[in-house]
């Protein structure tokens, strides 16, 4: 019998199989920052354990940090403590880091595929549920706890059960100004934030084959919204050509070796998945969370649910706690909804391509008055890049506050978050209570979404601006 | 880890589906570096409620936590496993869990159970009714047993000999150093390297 992508890159990878027990899995690459590794590294030195692999790790600062100032102390000391921590560990053990001020410091899921490490058919280990970003490559790539750091910084393996296999096939094309986002948005509230728990997921049809890797990447990052660990996408020429030439990409004989081994990591004809959604994708559009956890969906020409309108008891209170949280009333249209802030940046949609999508719909307009946008790219790389396109301006020009690399307002570690009560059109991935900060409301969009609503002020998609004046000088 | 057997104690009914683990542990917590002291950060959020079940004077000392489905969606963060740990649980009980939160709890030995979801109402049922009410959290013969309750779960063998003994995952997996550097040895010349070693 065939198998799935998912199982010959599990196939390839294990260590040692035995009866009764969980395969051991071998790892190769280990991504670390500063905030699930500290007590790790305190679990080697007490056991007098070395890091096992160097060669397949790296660190970088992200969650903490600040996005302004960034050549100034950083005013927290705890958030200091922690980055400077993980700079001493690195030191310590000798791994390799790009801590805050390095042209390659970044979020960690930005900054893995950019620097050509995550490849195809390898095994991508994290700290961070949104490990599952790097899926996008045709790798195995799931987050994990911190003991699972420490025991992967010692043994560069995990014992692991393999879980079923679910296709996401999505065939069709994506309606104009419908994004991966509104894809993905779509699925997470078709299959529920606990449709994925046990499953790897595959991405497939026509609809997948013709996204960017950024688009690419931007669904498997929020395969764990979906309750799966890691989500997966075949390689093929996209994925070869985005890293041929990056700076941990193969070369000469062993990029071949590396192609001829990748176009074999697709899922056979005769495969048979534990599970299949079969998506239309000239039935999506563009697509807003309205709760507080990412399956509490809907196309943005809906209106607000009624709680009553459950039949399930548990989803029917898990909606009337959201409607309380988020300030919304059953029935209320959504595009009638007025946001504060609006933050175009994270692991899900902080890469260039998101930037110039939203730079583009911003060119000559204005963000509405009394409206915060900000636009926080996903590393330095990402920040170069658009500064060479002259995005910056754009984004300054229309009044947005263009801020340094990192994970920013995605959770608040760092000091941008919402206020109590304030709303958000975010680009992010969790519209969880409190995620964004402490009372914060927030609206999960594309980056698309997130610049007409930053312009118009409410929520509101890219159609709604042409329907608007005119910008001026176009 | 701590070894778990057997657990006997009173229950916290906690009637919300999609916990996740920012609820459980906001993330201006996960600043510490230790793996202690994050108990005061537990539900955090909800405990600014005098009604919160937590703070109900008949809560307190109570050591399983019964939930709705989908409890320890979101972040990997293992600090929410900490949390409840630190807090005096030693169990939860729910209709599902997200994967890596359950993973990250029989690593600490914080026993998750998956009950199916009727037994989870009777339970909710009970120790609504009466907070004094025990609840049984029975390792070794895999089961739940509260007044008028006798439920079975499962766990896989190899997670349930790792809790009953208190074993520590990495030592276990380094028995095996022949296997991992046979693997090392045979691994392509084009996989990424982060640094020339």
């Amino acid at each position: 019998m065939g198998r799935t992508l998912a199982e010959k890159v599990w196939d390839d990878h294990v260590v040692r199989r035995a009866e009764g027990e969980p395969d051991l899995l071998f790892i190769d690459l280990h991504l670390l920052h500063e905030v699930t590794s500290p007590q790790a590294f305190d679990g080697l030195r007490q056991n007098g354990r070395q890091v096992r692999r160097l060669d397949l790790t790296i660190a970088t600062e992200d969650h903490n940090t600040p996005t302004l100032d960034i050549d100034k102390p950083i005013a927290d000391p705890v958030s200091r403590a922690q980055l400077e921590t993980l700079r001493k560990n690195c030191a310590e053990f000798g791994v390799r880091l790009h801590p805050l001020g390095d042209v390659e410091q970044g979020v960690v899921h930005v900054v893995g595929p950019q620097l050509g490490l995550t490849q195809p058919g390898t095994t991508v280990v994290c700290g961070d549920s949104h490990t599952s970003t790097h899926g996008a490559f045709g790798a195995l790539a799931f987050g994990i706890g911190t003991s699972q750091v420490e025991h992967v910084l010692a043994t560069q393996t995990l014992p692991l059960a393999r879980p079923k296999t679910m296709a996401i096939t999505v065939d069709g094309e994506l309606p104009e100004d419908v994004t991966a986002k509104d894809l993905i948005l779509a699925i997470i509230a078709k299959i529920g934030t606990g449709g994925g728990q046990g499953y790897i997921l595959e991405y497939r049809g026509s609809a997948i084959e013709k996204l960017s890797m950024e688009a690419r990447m931007t669904i498997c990052n929020m395969s764990i919204e979906a309750g799966a660990r890691a989500g997966m996408i075949a390689p093929d020429e996209t994925t070869f050509a985005y890293l041929e030439g990056r700076a941990h990409a193969p070369e000469g004989e062993d990029w071949d070796a590396a192609v001829a081994y990748w176009k074999t990591l697709r899922s056979d004809e005769d495969a048979v998945f534990d599970a299949e959604v079969v998506i239309d994708a000239a039935t999506l559009a563009p697509f807003v969370t309205w709760g507080t956890n990412p399956g509490q969906g809907a196309p943005l020409s809906a209106n607000v649910p009624d709680p009553a309108s459950y039949e399930d008891a548990s989803e029917r209170l898990a909606a009337e706690k959201a409607l309380e949280y988020m300030g919304l009333t059953a029935g209320q249209p959504l595009r009638d909804i007025k946001v504060d802030t609006v933050f175009v940046g994270s692991c899900t949609n902080g890469r260039i391509e998101d930037l110039r999508n939203a730079a583009d719909l911003l060119q000559g307009r204005k963000v509405a008055d009394g409206v915060r946008m900000l636009v926080v790219p996903g590393s330095v790389r990402v920040a170069l890049q658009a500064v060479e396109e002259g995005l910056d301006k754009v984004f300054k020009e229309a009044g947005a506050e263009w801020r340094h690399a990192g994970c920013s307002m995605c959770l608040g570690m760092n000091p941008d978050q919402l206020a109590p009560g304030e709303r958000s059109a975010s680009t992010s991935n969790r519209n969880f209570e409190g995620r964004q900060g402490k009372g914060g409301r927030t609206h999960l969009v594309s980056p698309q979404v997130a610049a007409a609503t930053a312009v118009l002020g409410h929520l509101a998609s890219p159609a709604d601006l042409s329907d608007a004046a005119t910008p001026a000088g176009v | 880890m701590e070894a778990f057997t057997t657990h006997t104690g009173r229950a916290v009914p906690l009637r919300r589906s999609n916990v996740d683990t920012d609820q459980i542990i906001p993330a201006h917590w996960l600043k510490k570096v230790t793996r202690d002291g994050f108990e005061d950060g537990l539900f955090e959020a909800w405990r600014k409620d005098s009604e919160f079940v937590l703070n109900r004077p008949e809560r307190q000392g109570a050591t399983v936590l019964v939930a709705g489905p989908d409890f320890g969606t979101g972040s990997s963060r293992e600090h929410a496993v900490w949390a409840l740990q630190n807090y005096g649980f030693q169990a939860v009980i729910s209709s599902r869990f997200a994967d890596i939160f359950r993973g990250n709890s029989l690593k600490n030995g914080l026993l998750t159970v998956v009950l199916p979801q009727e037994t989870v109402d009777a339970l909710w049922e009970l120790t609504e009714a009466d907070p004094t009410a025990e609840v049984t959290v029975d390792l070794e013969r895999r089961k739940v047993l509260a007044a008028g309750i006798d439920a079975d779960f499962e766990l896989d063998e190899n997670a349930r000999w790792r809790l009953l003994n208190g074993l520590d995952d990495i030592s276990l997996t380094l028995q095996n150093e022949a296997d991992i550097a046979a693997y090392e040895a045979a691994r392509p010349s084009f996989k990424p390297r982060t640094i020339t070693v």
